[in-house]
């Protein structure tokens, strides 16, 4: 078994309102950034496991995310990224 | 009847529902540790409010896989009344036994006052003490509250009748839906399509008594207490 550093950013689903990120946007106008669109804010989780390879760590975390770390009702998930660790 | 009132790390409103079943219904209540995978032959269960496990992840999520929820879910399976209350219908939600997900209140502010509220239906195990339309003067006391489903979710519950309760008291118009946290379509509280898990993010239990400004809410639990046999 080998060790994986897995990285998963979680986001509110598009379309559903997300006054956080709507906050952060506004004051992002207000710092003089005008050009910003749209900010969403969600959540980055780290994930450090055993697994046989790095198929087997992805695998595993997405039944992770659609189990429990992202909402399969507001939330969409990725994965970031998968290291050795 | 028996009411068993699941407490979980952080619960904080468990100790008002026991108040309200003993002291205001007259009722026996006993409390259901969350980590027993004993329900104590209890006829309802309550979720109460609180914070359980920190509302670490997201309000809720940790805490349906309290040992205990497996007990709780097999018992509403079975078509067992489950009052579930703030933190409770958020847990019951992440548990998937009602549909939609609880948000942020969309000030992003924690939200402590009396709401009114409008029953949308009495045709339900918790609210045949009501009049359809009638005004309840209750307390909500949440920062996720925004109740949230898709188009199609929520075209269903309104078909089905299952929207039990919404805000109500516009500035203009007493009965006009206003949502103080931003809840689509102003829905304060539905139920499961088997009608036995009521949802709901105001508290019943803190307006069971004029003392505390209200007794609104008792209906709830004597509505339940009407329709279910023991």
């Amino acid at each position: 078994m080998n060790r994986f550093r897995i990285a998963v950013h979680i986001t509110p689903r598009r379309g559903i309102l997300d006054p956080q990120g709507k906050t952060v946007a506004d004051a992002l106008h207000s710092l003089g950034f005008p050009s910003v669109r749209d900010v969403h804010v969600g959540r980055h989780i780290v994930v450090e496991l055993e697994a046989g390879d790095k198929k087997a760590a992805e695998q595993s975390t997405r039944e992770m995310c659609e189990r429990l770390l992202a909402n399969p009702v507001t939330e969409d998930y990725e994965i970031a990224s998968v290291e050795a660790a | 009847m028996k009411f068993g009132i699941v407490t979980f790390p952080g619960s904080n409103c468990d100790y008002d529902a026991y108040q309200a079943v003993v002291e205001q219904l007259g009722e026996e209540a006993v409390y259901l540790w969350h980590k027993d995978h004993d329900l104590q032959k209890s006829d309802v269960i309550i979720l109460p409010g609180g914070f359980s496990y920190g509302d670490y992840l997201r309000a809720g999520a940790i805490a349906r896989f309290s040992p205990v929820m497996q007990d709780v879910s097999a018992f509403a399976k079975r078509g067992g009344p489950v009052l579930a209350i703030c933190n409770g219908f958020q847990i019951a939600c992440e548990a998937g036994l009602l549909p939609g997900a609880l948000l942020r209140n969309a000030s992003l502010k924690y939200i402590c006052e009396f709401v009114r509220l409008r029953v949308e239906t009495n045709d339900t195990l918790f609210t045949n003490r009501y009049e359809v339309g009638a005004h309840m003067r209750v307390p909500i006391a949440h920062g996720d509250g925004r109740y949230t489903a898709d188009e199609a979710t929520l075209d269903k519950l309104e078909c089905e009748g299952r929207v039990v309760f919404r805000y109500a008291g516009g500035p203009a118009d007493a009965d006009e839906w206003w949502s103080p946290n931003g809840s689509m379509r102003a829905i304060a509280g539905i139920v499961n399509d088997a009608g036995n898990v009521l949802g709901m993010m105001p508290h019943p239990e803190r307006a069971v008594d004029p003392l505390l400004g209200s007794d609104d809410g008792l209906g709830v639990f004597e509505s339940v207490l009407a329709r279910v046999a023991v």
